[in-house]
């Protein structure tokens, strides 16, 4: 039993690919994940939101500052400088339109005349005014969250409001008060207004209010959808064992290599830029078609809507097919054997797909590790496709998905082919 | 002779090397070789595992760069397209596509040397019968015997019909009946006037096909010539003696080397000018006090040459 355990290791210590595979990867994956679920703290994502104020009160700008103060969000009033020239403030038009195109997966509109009565303790009050949220429901967790966040802020960013509105209700149901109880309750809010302004008012976490601020949800990307994550899925999943089987093929070369076929393809009319070119085409071809499958597969049976989409479908398929063919080939390159090209591709294709969004939607993750993300094929192929089935934009908004995607395709068949010389000749 | 004289001869010579040079690290692959082949004719590139032989012929085929010297194929550059045409490669792998019937292997291997349409139907169909596969035309190339490989492999290497052939020991591990079968296409080749290089460690192969044999030994062409010109240039009219003593080495090896012989593999060689010699051989071992078990007398062949030429077997 001894020398059978014996062999056994000296085989898996000389075996670097099975090591990796072994030892290497699982801490990886443990690593991704465990960041990504929040094991470091300081990490945690931060919700973009976009606001309008199209009040311009007080009290607006009041509700405003307190959820840019807010740690958990990244709220922004007006897109970012085109060279370095500022642009106007959101509009509700051009918020909603952001929105659609994923610059946030929410936005919130203060309308007209929030600021005359900016919190009501009276559910069924009607005058009140009607905070908008719009939002991108594939993001099944941040609208939630700022609806949250809304009551919180509104409690902590303006207790002189609310206090003032108290007096009112109290004036209203209860008969109001004395000359003096009235000067006492003004000097009061009064100091409460101050100590807000002066900006020495507290975040108090926990504190959320139900509902004190009207605010109404609605949906503006998805909301004719049947099923919110099924493209997602069918893009983040798909891309993954696109990669899969675009590795896998690209192994042929290394069995053609080993069997001498290799040198009696070059030795004819065949040069190396023409067989390679060769076989991303078929692999391309091969991917392209292993995405028309998944999609139609969730058209038959997720009601995935496919056939409205063929055009933005092609588009993204052909180049997500293209790139990883190109890297499917750049791994055979420079792998030795098949069993090197098996542990390699099994490696390097789970980390991309973990950081890329395949197997976690890349909005949850830290931002870092969004930002990583889009090293991969996987968050290019992804936000294409997500575009183009959820967001129902037009191709032309494909252009930076395209424009990665096929760069990506070009620098890797580049390098697999400087790769490549290695066969060439000796 | 004239400048335009010799490019007609070196463009009418099917292969042309000179002083072709090829290290892979401190090794010398190729050391020098230069050679020619003339039209018609079959060169065997005989030599024991390691000699050099198919570093020289993926030289010609143009998968290996050489450090110096040069090859010209019908007097056109080795890794040229003119070349590739007329030059046709058989490698000692079996190089098919394993998925693929032996038609659609043939077809692949056509296509890629730029043939098509019912040139390609030709081309297929008379490699498919000079390799008597015609009947197997459809048969994955997985589920095919080790002989028909080997032969399919051939006619791959055939499909464009070229001029010049390159055999790189294409009977590598086949059964003596197949090994017939394919000594039977190559002698139809041979029949059609088509110029063939044919590496081998097999003496009776180079014996039985070709009309010159370049014996190589570590990247060097170290005699060249008919077979009866290397028999008689290394042993004249001789013969050996082959004797198997019994007893200990130590008393036999010095003894052999002393009456001016070799003991290889535990065989006594001795080469002797007229057969008469072997008595007065025998007789002296005998005093000796050797024990003689087996004694032969043979004319020497191949094999004999290139051990009386390096001192090692062919098949090391």
């Amino acid at each position: 039993m001894f020398a059978i355990i014996r062999t056994a290791m000296v085989s898996l210590r000389r075996d670097r690919g099975a090591l990796s595979l072994s030892f290497i990867l699982p801490v990886v994956f443990f690593s991704i994940f465990a960041v990504i679920f929040g094991g470091r703290r300081d990490t945690t994502p931060k919700i973009h939101m976009l606001v309008v104020d199209e009040d311009h009160s007080r009290a607006s700008g009041r509700l405003v500052q307190g959820l840019k103060q807010e740690g958990s969000l990244v709220v922004k009033s007006r897109p970012e400088p085109v060279k370095d020239v500022e642009q106007p403030e959101y509009t509700a038009a051009t918020a909603e339109i952001a929105v659609k195109e994923g610059v946030a997966p929410v936005a919130i509109i203060i309308p007209h005349g929030f600021g005359e009565n900016p919190i009501s303790f009276v559910p069924s009050d009607t005058n009140r005014p009607t905070i908008q949220l719009l939002e991108d429901s594939s993001d099944m967790v941040a609208p939630q969250m700022i609806s949250g966040l809304l009551q919180k802020v509104a409690m902590t960013s303006m207790p002189d409001l609310m206090a003032d509105q108290g007096s009112k209700y109290f004036d209203q149901f209860a008969g109001g008060l004395t000359r003096e109880q009235r000067d006492r309750l003004n000097e009061g809010i009064r100091q409460l207004r101050q100590r807000q302004e002066s900006g020495s008012a507290t975040s108090v976490s926990g504190s959320e209010g139900g509902g004190i601020i009207a605010v109404n949800a609605r949906a503006v990307v998805g909301e004719n959808k049947n099923n919110p994550m099924v493209s997602f899925y069918a893009a983040a999943i798909g891309v993954m064992f696109l990669l899969f089987t675009a590795s896998g093929a690209a192994g042929a070369l290394l069995d053609e290599a080993e069997s001498g076929t290799l040198d009696r393809v070059l030795s004819s009319r065949v040069t190396m830029t023409s067989l390679l070119l060769g076989k991303i085409t078929y692999n391309s071809l091969l991917a392209f078609s292993q995405l028309v499958v998944m999609f139609l597969w969730g058209w038959a049976v997720f009601k995935l809507d496919f056939w409205s989409h063929i055009p933005g479908f092609v588009v993204m398929g052909v180049c997500t097919a293209v790139a990883v063919a190109s890297f499917g080939i750049l791994l055979a390159s420079i792998c030795r054997t098949r069993a090197q090209l098996g542990a390699l591709s099994t490696l390097v294709i789970l980390i991309m797909s973990s950081v890329g969004g395949s197997m976690f939607p890349r909005f949850l993750m830290p931002e870092a590790m969004q930002k990583a993300g889009l090293l991969t094929i996987n968050a290019w192929a992804i936000d294409g496709f997500t575009k183009v089935f959820w967001r129902d934009e037009p191709i032309s908004h494909l252009w930076p998905q395209v424009l990665v995607l096929v760069t990506i395709a070009i620098a890797l068949f580049a390098i697999a082919r400087r790769v490549a010389r290695r066969w060439e000749v000796a | 002779m004239s400048s335009s004289t010799v490019t007609n001869r070196n463009s009418s010579l099917p292969l042309r090397i000179e002083a072709l040079v090829k290290r892979f690290g401190q090794v010398n692959a190729v050391d020098g070789i230069s050679l020619e082949l003339r039209s018609g004719e079959c060169l065997g590139l005989l030599g024991p595992n390691g000699a050099g032989k198919s570093t020289l012929i993926r030289s010609i085929v143009g998968r290996v760069i050489p450090d110096a010297g040069t090859i010209l194929i019908f007097g056109a550059k080795a890794d040229s397209t003119a070349a590739r045409s007329t030059l046709g490669w058989i490698p000692q792998e079996l190089a098919l596509y394993p998925r693929l019937t032996c038609r659609e292997n043939l077809q692949a291997f056509g296509r890629y040397h730029g043939l098509g349409g019912p040139v390609l139907g030709q081309a297929v169909a008379r490699c498919l019968d000079w390799s008597t596969l015609a009947d197997r035309a459809h048969e994955l190339v997985k589920n095919l015997s080790g002989g028909m490989k080997r032969r399919l492999n051939m006619a791959a290497g055939l499909i464009q019909q070229p001029k010049l052939v390159l055999m790189d020991e294409p009977t590598v591990g086949v059964d003596p009946q197949s090994r017939h079968h394919i000594f039977e296409m190559i002698e139809k080749l041979r029949g059609e006037g088509m110029s063939l290089i044919y590496t081998t460690h097999y003496m009776e192969e180079a014996e039985r096909l070709c009309d010159r044999i370049a014996v190589v030994d570590h990247g060097k062409i170290i005699a060249l010539g008919t077979r009866d010109d290397l028999v008689r240039d290394a042993f004249g009219t001789r013969s050996q003696v082959l004797a198997h003593f019994g007893g200990s080495p130590d008393r036999v090896v010095p003894w052999v080397a002393a009456h001016g012989g070799q003991t290889i593999d535990g065989i006594a060689q001795f080469t002797i000018a007229h057969p008469v010699e072997i008595a007065s051989l025998l007789e002296d071992s005998a005093k000796a006090g050797l024990e003689l078990v087996d004694v032969s007398l043979r004319k020497p062949n191949l094999e004999s040459v290139f051990l009386h030429l390096t001192g090692r077997e062919l098949r090391d």
